[in-house]
């Protein structure tokens, strides 16, 4: 059994600061942007590593180096 | 002198943690609202978690566009959801042990009539070649209400203990 997520609210009115117990709709929220986030990360390190396969493969193709496809952009 | 920028609360997260922090009944008597805050999350199996704002506890008409370098690669993002994604980006478990994020959000014109704009900017704080971010954000809510809350929710985990948050009020005058 794990702890209820809870809330901090601070009255700007009062000062006064409230720890609540997030509602069941609130940790659905939370439970699917997290998933929502999770797949958006996953996503970029896919694109991330084809982009760099692809520009290995592209070196490799040329029979230059990294650096020397940098100088010759430079 | 006027004092044109001015504390109106903060919060520092307890022992148990805490998922959001919650700024209400924000008083409508300033130009521009800026939030700091200093953060990390619980959530396991991952360097960093997303802090998400909200306004009014609104789930709609949010957008923002992000540009974010994460290790010695950059790159942008766009979203439209039932937040403003990546308002905060904050170290979790795997981060290097003890450090926060540091981060701040800027809503000018917050208790106007037209549709809001922020900015955000922030660095994750990890010991990573590869794992760390630093984000820059432009953001809009497209609503005309006055902002009377803001709300800042971590998307995985919880905001552990010593997270920070501190709400000003910046006058023009």
């Amino acid at each position: 059994m794990t702890d209820t997520p809870t809330k901090i609210v601070v009255d700007c009115s009062t000062g006064a600061v409230e720890e609540l117990p997030l509602t069941a709709e609130e940790i659905a929220q939370r439970e699917a942007d997290a998933q929502a986030f999770a797949a958006a990360k996953h996503e970029e390190e896919v694109a991330a590593q084809e982009a760099a396969a692809k520009k290995a493969a592209l070196l490799t193709k040329l029979g230059i180096t990294a650096d020397e496809a940098k100088l010759l952009l430079a | 002198m006027p004092n044109t920028f001015v504390k109106i609360a903060s919060v520092t997260v307890g022992a148990g943690g805490a998922s959001t922090m919650s700024f209400t009944s924000i008083p409508s008597t300033y130009t521009d609202l800026l939030v700091k805050f200093s953060a990390r999350s619980s959530q396991t199996g991952t360097d960093n978690s997303q802090a998400n704002l909200t306004f009014n506890s609104s789930s709609s008409g949010y957008s923002d566009r992000l540009l974010y370098g994460r290790g010695s690669s950059a790159s942008s993002a766009s979203s439209a959801t039932s937040y403003i994604t990546w308002a905060g980006i904050v170290p979790a478990a795997n981060a290097t042990a003890n450090t926060f994020s540091n981060s701040e959000i800027y809503v000018p014109n917050y208790a106007g009539s037209t549709n809001k704009s922020l900015s955000s900017d922030n660095v994750e704080e990890n010991n990573s070649a590869t794992d760390n971010f630093l984000t820059l954000l432009a953001g809009l809510w497209s609503n005309t209400s006055a902002i009377t809350t803001l709300t800042l929710t971590c998307n995985g985990g919880n905001f552990v203990q010593y997270s920070t948050a501190t709400l000003y009020g910046i006058k023009n005058s």
